[in-house]
């Protein structure tokens, strides 16, 4: 075996074994738990996606729940309001993210940081006017319920296992990009937009390049959501979900890959298991945040992966 | 000519940074620009490569109007830089900062699914080679020393291939083995690859060492274009050293 090969199984093996003891979670885990960490998968596939533009490409993309919200729109839609297959809503899904994305980018990307988010968040606000007020179309503020999947994903464990094969393969395809020369390109851009474009790069379409894919991701999460859930609603593509993804972002580590994806599972069961007790469970929260930025200002991940010497900065770290 | 520049301006909220700049480089050509502090030879470059936009004037690059093009443009007609600051990818290794020049020339800038980790290796390496900066290769750039880092700068300018090779002040900082390496490196690239280059430098020992043609520039004017030995002893260059401003041409580092 070749030494790249052997270290491409290096890298797979680990994250083979985990989807293997996943598969077999439905068998002995309660039901509530399954479609939990199915929840969680969406969550997280969702913060790694936004991941991709923030950590990878450095862009302040303080909108991302509108791609993830037209994604599960969109499959809804499809099973409700056409006779086409519910797969092709599942098809569709990335794609009109991405679209949504390439408009919302093309006229965003013309600005850099705070003020490409600024313009990103009132565009995306207006996406979700829109869904919030189309009563006819898009069921308004009561979004739409009972959503028909195929049966094969409507169960509980159909919907885990739905989830967990998407997530995982979505998750691969991210990886290869971070580590393609895109990928690499991205991160330059990122660390020297100034230098990049005196190199040839054209560093605007690099950006909307990455948000088109970070897009495409969120709307396959959407779609996720919806054989979860069974509906959807018009607070998905509320501003307050971005600014949390954001922070599962850096409360995971936005210099790892997985890092968003423990950050989200750390809201999700957060707000679940406190949400219990208390519907002020953002208090918690916020106490958590705030130890976080004392303490573990590269996320909890990038902690972890400094401490044991993995290479703290993997997207941004590679090779020797 | 390979690039001619004419009646080049600029001005910044009324100060004139570059009021008629006149330049002309030949293929093969190392041309200095040299010039007192605050001339305009970093706006002459920033003009040239795009960073900045004319007010009026051409430049012309093998018969193309640059103007209004943007940087990424210009760069791919065939002109790399450095610059004056240091103006790397700190947080990225020596090596991935050369890469991505060179997947950018390369047109793999867009290429989403092959391996970076194999992409563009052996020409970066060869890049790492002849500037000196193979040992170096795995560290992160921004904890090179000042020098290194320099060196740096004109290695992920030669990624793009230049034809055109320009370079702000290439040994401003240098200790003076680290200049003499730089000096040695040029004429190598000149010599060796035939890559035009354009420089501006206060280091005059190094300047009239190596360059075919000296433009000196004043209060963003051209005052003279000619060989190092015209212009060492022509009668404007010496006031606008000695008599317009405290630096000399000789003693100037």
């Amino acid at each position: 075996m070749s030494d790249s090969s052997r270290s491409a199984w290096k890298d797979f093996v680990p994250g083979l074994a985990v989807f293997v003891i996943f598969l077999f979670v439905p068998s002995f885990l309660p039901r509530f738990h399954v479609y939990l960490l199915g929840l969680i998968f969406t969550t997280g596939l969702l913060a790694v996606s936004l991941n991709l533009v923030l950590g990878l490409g450095g862009m302040y993309q303080f909108h991302h729940a509108v791609f993830y919200g037209i994604g599960a729109y969109t499959v809804a839609l499809v099973i409700t309001k056409t006779a086409l297959s519910p797969w092709i809503g599942f098809l569709l899904a990335p794609l009109v993210s991405a679209l949504l994305s390439l408009a919302i980018g093309l006229i965003c990307v013309r600005l850099s940081k705070l003020y490409f988010g600024m313009l990103q968040i009132s565009l995306g606000s207006l996406v979700w006017a829109v869904v919030f007020r189309w009563y006819s179309f898009t069921g308004g503020d009561d979004g739409i319920h009972g959503i028909s999947v195929p049966d094969i994903i409507s169960s509980t464990s159909g919907a885990y296992y739905f989830s967990l094969v998407l997530t995982g393969l979505c998750l691969v395809v991210m990886q290869r990009i971070v580590n393609s020369p895109f990928g690499r390109s991205f991160q330059a851009v990122r660390d020297n937009p100034v230098r990049s474009e005196a190199v040839g790069i054209n560093v605007k379409r690099v950006q909307l390049t990455g948000m088109v894919i970070s897009g495409a991701f969120a709307g396959i999460a959407g779609s996720m959501f919806v054989v979860i859930e069974g509906s959807v609603f018009p607070e998905l593509m509320f501003w307050t979900l971005s600014l949390e993804i954001i922070i599962m972002c850096l409360l995971g580590g936005w210099f790892t890959f997985l890092g968003p994806m423990l950050g989200a599972a750390i809201i999700v069961l957060l707000r679940t298991f406190v949400g219990i007790y208390t519907e002020y469970w953002t208090i918690i929260l916020g106490i958590v945040l705030m130890l976080l930025i004392l303490f573990l200002p590269q996320g909890v991940l990038g902690y972890f992966l400094e401490k044991f010497d993995r290479g703290g900065m993997k997207p941004v770290r590679e090779e020797k | 000519m390979m690039l001619q520049v004419e009646s080049l301006r600029k001005s910044f909220d009324g100060f004139a940074a570059v009021s008629d700049a006149q330049l002309g480089v030949k293929k093969g050509e190392v041309v200095a620009v040299i010039g007192p502090n605050g001339a305009g030879k970093t706006t002459l470059f920033n003009l040239i490569t795009g960073q900045l936009k004319a007010d009026g004037g051409r430049i012309i690059f093998k018969g193309q109007n640059l103007a209004g093009m943007s940087p990424y443009e210009i760069c791919r007609r065939g002109i790399s830089r450095s610059f004056q600051v240091v103006n790397i990818f700190s947080r990225l290794t020596v090596f991935e900062n050369v890469r991505v020049a060179v997947m950018s020339y390369n047109k793999s800038t867009f290429n989403l699914f092959s391996k970076a980790k194999d992409t563009a290796v052996s020409e970066t390496e060869n890049i790492l080679k002849s500037v000196g900066l193979s040992g170096k290769a795995g560290r992160i750039s921004g904890s090179l020393s000042h020098g290194d880092q320099k060196v740096l700068e004109m290695a992920v300018a030669l990624g793009n291939r230049p034809e055109l090779l320009i370079l702000d002040e290439p040994t401003a900082g240098m200790s003076p083995e680290e200049t003499r390496n730089a000096l040695e490196l040029m004429k190598l690239l000149s010599r060796d690859r035939g890559i035009t280059i354009l420089f501006c430098e206060h280091d005059m020992e190094l300047v009239f060492s190596i360059a075919n043609r000296i433009m000196v520039m004043q209060h963003g004017r051209t005052i003279i274009q000619e060989a190092p030995d015209v212009v060492r002893n022509d009668s404007r260059v010496q006031e606008a050293y000695l008599g317009g401003s405290d630096e000399g041409i000789c003693c100037d580092s």
